[in-house]
Order: structure tokens, then C-alpha cells, then sequence
């Protein structure tokens, strides 16, 4: 069984979402705690502004919880050595485990919060993820001034930061209550094009949804909304048809990808959003605010993760996916 | 699709191929008309650049021809650099594609750009270590060949 | 004249044009067509039909990649006409010279002057 019920239902007490300015300028701009307008954070790299977003949706966060610090810090973002996500907890001066899920991290690191705080180990976990559109091009992809074509399948990176706080405390602000976690196993279906991450990730996702259904006894009807990471237009038309395959169809109306929501179709960002920072910005911005105002009842968040190293790429090898799910339900009696 | 057969079973081959026609079909083509038209102007139109420099040095400038064509070389690189540094050379890519990349304007685009992206990581080991990450491979494979068809002219002239 | 830079302009666009198909069909990495490229105008100049073609079109087929490497078999020819053996050394690289160092002498200037931007 690896979907985990946790009783205590611990409460998600904040969440922070800092966003860069093409993601303020996309759809979900309004949602956003703050938009960052310049790309540097006013540092003087890609990678110690990606760690600025990062800081600035922890402090925020904890700001809103009203919580000083928290018992550990939870988290990672794309960049080797999760660069970012270190050097934040640098400042915060917090215990922290750092995290590589991919673009999987917000709900691996949520996941991992809330069961510590709910086998009573820890009071208050502060989870985060994120990643910045410069940094992760130079490492995975080309210098950004190299004048390289980007497919129709190719996916922009977010950037931006979100944070979450997850507590064992009875807070007045509590937004919402985790309690399930499903942790994923690794899926590789033999893609190799890193121009396609959606249909590597896919797979991935519908053998977590699988379990989580098997394992809950419940079905996609049983969720307000199910809400993946960044699997873009391609991974979720793929998830779509891969769960129709396996009799457990989800809801088309019902079922929405963090990639999509994140740019609106004017933006030009080909299939969609991707990045850890997608999952984050879009949990922490719109959808704690869908539950603030009771529009939803019961989510499933799932983000995705592509785990492949320009090392592994280069060796040849395809592209192994991963996904979580942590179910999300408000916090009526 | 279980995940738990073994990677070299023909049933499992089988899965992974019916995943990839699943992907193909799900997956937007690209505009193979339009991208070869736009690389076709584009590079049409650089290589008329290279030949009016050409031109340039032969007549007025009073070049021998090898002269004129390092000339004509030089400036596209130069000019190719310029447009980089403003920012200017990665749209023209992501137009123009191959139409940007194969003239020599992409050579330098190539050295350019991560000697750009990597200054902040140093002058030595930065700038100078990252400017061949792209275009060293062209050097790389294109020097030996030229080496071997040497070692053939020097043995067997023809 | 005029009729030197059509030919630039259909020799040029058609090289590039082929590339481009090589991008969209194969999903090869630019890179490695650069490195094809460079390659198939070393093999192609070596048996003969890139000098004819060069001077067809001059910077239709100069300017391209494959004219880079047919730049190295003419030097590589010419210097071991010269010199003999050693040529096949020293030759490539003596006729490519000027491009090569322009490119790391500007882009190291460029590298200076400007920072990267994000993209939009």
C-alpha cells in the first residue's frame, strides 16, 4: 500500500506564491502574493535570483502563518546540487532536508511535511519548490542569447517560488487539511526527447492516480478537482487517454494541468508551463484561494517530475518520470 | 502498461510502442513548409550579405580573392556577435532556424552566446572555458576530417 | 552581378532549407547537424564537387557551414602542395584562421560588454 491516510489531517496554515513577470502577466496573475518585474531579483545571477524567489516565498509565507520559524524546512528546485533551495535555507536558518523530485518537489515536499507533522515528529513544516526560466535553460537546455528553435512540444520553464506551511496547530487561518499522500514510483516509457516532458511524465502520473484509486477505493468523481504538475498539453491529452485505457476515466472538466493554467495561449509558450516552480506558484496562488473562498472542496495535487540529467540524456538513456499526490480536502468538521 | 515486467520482454517492447504511436499521435507536428521557407530566406539572404561583402572587397576595397572572402567571413562573424550581445541573434533563431545556424553566422552565434551566459561564472574558467562548449565539436570534427583527407593528398595525390 | 547573388541567395537558402528539414525530421540537435555539415563539406570537397559548386555560387556556398569545411580541404590541399606532408597539419587551420578567430576574439568582446537577458 503506498497511499498513506493521515489521521491528524494536518492543517495547511499559508501558502506564498512569488511569480516572475511573463507568469504575472499570464492568467493567474491576480493570485499571486507578489511579481517579481525584474528577472535578476536585483542579484547578479540567474541562480541567486532563483534563491531570492525561493527566500522571498518563505518568509512570506511564514509571515502569513504568523510563524517565526518553522521545525524544518523542506524542499529543492531544478538546478544541480538544488543550489537555490540551499542557499535559502542559508538565511532562513532552519533545519533543513533538501529535496529532488524534479518538477515533482512541491508535492514531494508537501507529502513529506505533512506526514512528519502528522506522526506528530514535527509541529510545523515549511515545504517549497522552485525554478526560474534563465537558470534552467542555461543548465539543460542552451545559453539564452544561442538562437535555437524550441518545438511545438517544448515546454517553458515558470519562474517563480511557492511555499507552503503545514502545521499540527490549531491556526484561525487554516485554508485547507492534507490527508493522503501517495508516493510514486518511478515510470519511464521509453521517451527520450527532453523536448517532450508532458508524454515522458504521463505515464508516471496515471500509475500514481492508479494506486491512489485502488488504494482509496475512491474515483476521479470523488475529487472537486484533480490538478497535475506540468505535464503541458501533450502529457495531458496522454493522461487523459491512459486513464480511459485503465477504467478509471477522469473527468475532462474536472481535470486540469498546473502547465495550462499557469500561460494563457497568447504567451507562446507551445505546450505549457513547466518547472517546479509551476506546481508551486499555481498550488500556493490559485488554488489555496479556490479554498479560502469554499469554491473547492476535495483536490488531488499531483506534480510531476521528468528525472533526467543532461549526463543521463547524453549517455542515452530515456526519460524516467515520477509523480506524487497529496489529497487536499477543506476544513469543515 | 504494468510497471513491473522486465525491460526485455516482447511484451513489454510491444507496450513501449504502442506508448510512442500514442505520444505521436497526441503531439503537435511541427510546420515543416513553413520552417523550411523561413529558413530558406533567411539564409538565402545571409549568404547574399556574404556575397555583396564579397563583392565589397573584390572591387572597391581592391582585396585579392582571399583576401576578400576572410573579409567576408570576418564582418559576418562580427556582425553575428554584435547582434548577439544585443540580444537580437536568438530571436532571428527562433524564426529563421537552420536558415540562422548553418551560415557561418551560427558558428559565431555559437561561441558567442555561452561565452556570454558564462562570464559570471569567471574570465578564466567562464567565459574561457565555456566558449567552445558548443562550437568545439565543429572544430573538433571538422579538423580531424581535414587531417585525414590531408594524410590521403600527401600519400595518394590526385 | 546580379545574377552572383541570386545564385547566393538559391544555393545559400537551399543548403540552409535542407538543414531545416534535418531539424524537423530527425530531431537532431543543432549541433550535431553543424557537425554534419562541416563534415559532408569536408567529404564532398575532397572528392571534387564542392570547388565547382563554390564557384557557382561563391558565398552561397561559402558562407554555409559545408564551405567551412571545404575552407580546411583547400588549405589542407594547398599545404601539402607546399610544404608535403606536415601540410595536412597545419593547412586546415591556416585557411580557417581568420573565422575562428574572430569568432573567439568578438565573442570574448561581446562576452564583456553585454549580459545575457531573459527571453519573453
Amino acid at each position: 500500500m503506498s497511499t498513506i491516510e493521515l489521521r491528524t489531517r494536518p492543517a495547511i496554515i499559508a501558502g506564498a506564491a512569488i511569480a516572475g513577470r511573463k507568469e504575472g502577466e499570464g492568467p493567474l496573475g491576480a493570485f499571486y502574493d507578489a511579481v517579481i518585474e525584474d528577472d535578476l531579483f536585483g542579484e547578479d545571477s540567474w541562480e541567486k535570483a532563483e534563491s531570492r524567489f525561493y527566500l522571498t516565498a518563505c518568509e512570506t509565507c511564514l509571515r502569513k502563518a504568523g510563524i517565526p520559524s518553522p521545525d524544518v524546512l523542506l524542499g529543492g528546485d531544478l538546478l544541480n546540487q538544488i543550489m537555490s533551495a540551499s542557499l535559502a535555507a542559508r538565511s532562513l536558518k532552519v533545519p533543513f532536508l533538501g529535496l529532488y523530485g524534479a518538477c515533482s518537489t512541491m508535492a514531494e515536499s508537501l507529502a513529506i511535511g505533512a506526514m512528519l507533522v502528522d506522526g506528530g515528529h514535527m509541529t510545523t513544516a515549511l515545504c517549497a519548490a522552485s525554478s526560474h526560466f534563465c537558470s534552467a535553460e542555461r543548465q539543460y537546455r542552451f545559453p539564452l542569447e544561442y538562437g535555437s528553435q524550441r518545438t511545438p512540444t517544448a515546454q517553458w520553464t515558470v519562474t517563480g517560488a511557492g511555499a507552503t506551511c503545514v502545521s499540527a496547530l490549531q491556526s484561525p487561518h487554516t485554508i485547507a487539511r492534507v490527508t493522503h499522500v501517495t508516493v510514486g514510483q518511478v515510470v519511464d516509457m521509453g521517451i527520450s526527447d527532453a523536448n517532450n516532458m508532458g508524454a515522458a511524465m504521463a505515464p508516471a502520473a496515471a500509475s500514481t492516480l492508479t494506486r491512489h484509486f485502488t488504494d482509496t477505493g475512491r474515483t476521479a468523481s470523488d475529487y472537486d478537482l484533480i490538478i497535475t504538475g506540468d505535464l503541458g498539453q501533450v502529457g495531458h491529452d496522454v493522461l487523459l487517454q491512459l486513464m480511459a485505457e485503465r477504467g478509471k476515466p477522469l473527468d475532462a472538466a474536472k481535470y486540469v494541468d498546473c502547465g495550462l493554467l499557469v500561460f494563457g495561449p497568447e504567451q507562446d509558450v507551445h505546450a505549457g508551463g513547466s518547472g517546479c516552480g509551476c506546481s508551486a506558484i499555481t498550488l500556493n496562488g490559485y488554488i489555496w484561494n479556490q479554498f479560502r473562498k469554499g469554491a473547492l472542496r476535495r483536490v488531488l495535487f499531483m506534480a510531476t517530475g521528468a528525472l533526467l540529467s543532461t549526463t543521463s540524456s547524453q549517455q542515452g538513456e530515456t526519460i524516467p518520470g515520477v509523480a506524487h499526490a497529496v489529497a487536499i480536502e477543506n476544513d469543515a468538521p | 502498461m504494468s510497471e513491473k515486467q522486465s525491460p526485455s520482454s516482447s511484451a513489454h517492447q510491444a507496450q513501449l510502442e504502442r506508448y510512442r504511436q500514442l505520444v505521436d499521435r497526441l503531439s503537435p507536428k511541427s510546420k515543416l513548409g513553413q520552417g523550411v521557407f523561413r529558413a530558406f530566406w533567411v539564409g538565402g539572404a545571409i549568404c547574399c550579405l556574404g556575397q555583396a561583402l564579397l563583392e565589397l572587397g573584390r572591387g572597391p576595397l581592391g582585396m585579392t580573392n582571399t583576401a576578400a572572402s576572410t573579409f567576408c567571413s570576418t564582418v559576418l562573424v562580427a556582425l553575428t556577435a554584435l547582434l548577439t550581445g544585443l540580444g537580437v541573434f536568438d530571436k532571428i533563431g527562433q524564426y529563421a532556424g537552420a536558415g540562422a545556424f548553418v551560415p557561418i553566422s551560427g558558428f559565431a552565434n555559437a561561441m558567442v552566446s555561452p561565452a556570454m551566459e558564462f562570464r559570471r561564472e569567471g574570465l578564466v574558467l567562464g567565459l574561457g572555458g565555456k566558449l567552445f562548449t558548443i562550437a568545439g565539436p565543429v572544430l573538433v570534427w571538422g579538423i580531424s576530417a581535414s587531417v585525414i583527407v590531408g594524410v590521403l593528398y600527401a600519400l595518394f595525390p590526385w | 552581378m546580379f545574377w552572383s547573388f541570386v545564385k547566393a541567395f538559391l544555393v545559400g537558402g537551399a543548403i540552409c532549407a535542407i538543414g531545416e528539414v534535418l531539424v524537423l525530421k530527425t530531431r537532431l540537435t543543432p549541433a550535431r547537424i553543424l557537425v554534419g555539415c562541416i563534415v559532408l563539406g569536408v567529404i564532398l570537397s575532397a572528392v571534387g564537387l564542392y570547388g565547382p559548386l563554390a564557384d557557382f555560387a561563391g558565398a552561397g556556398a561559402t558562407v554555409p557551414l559545408t564551405g567551412f569545411g571545404h575552407a580546411l580541404v583547400t588549405g589542407v590541399k594547398r599545404a601539402v602542395d607546399e610544404i608535403g606532408f606536415m601540410g595536412a597539419f597545419t593547412g586546415g587551420l591556416t585557411s580557417t584562421a581568420a573565422g575562428i578567430a574572430a569568432a573567439v576574439f568578438f565573442g570574448t568582446m561581446m562576452a564583456l560588454l553585454f549580459k545575457p537577458r531573459g527571453k519573453e
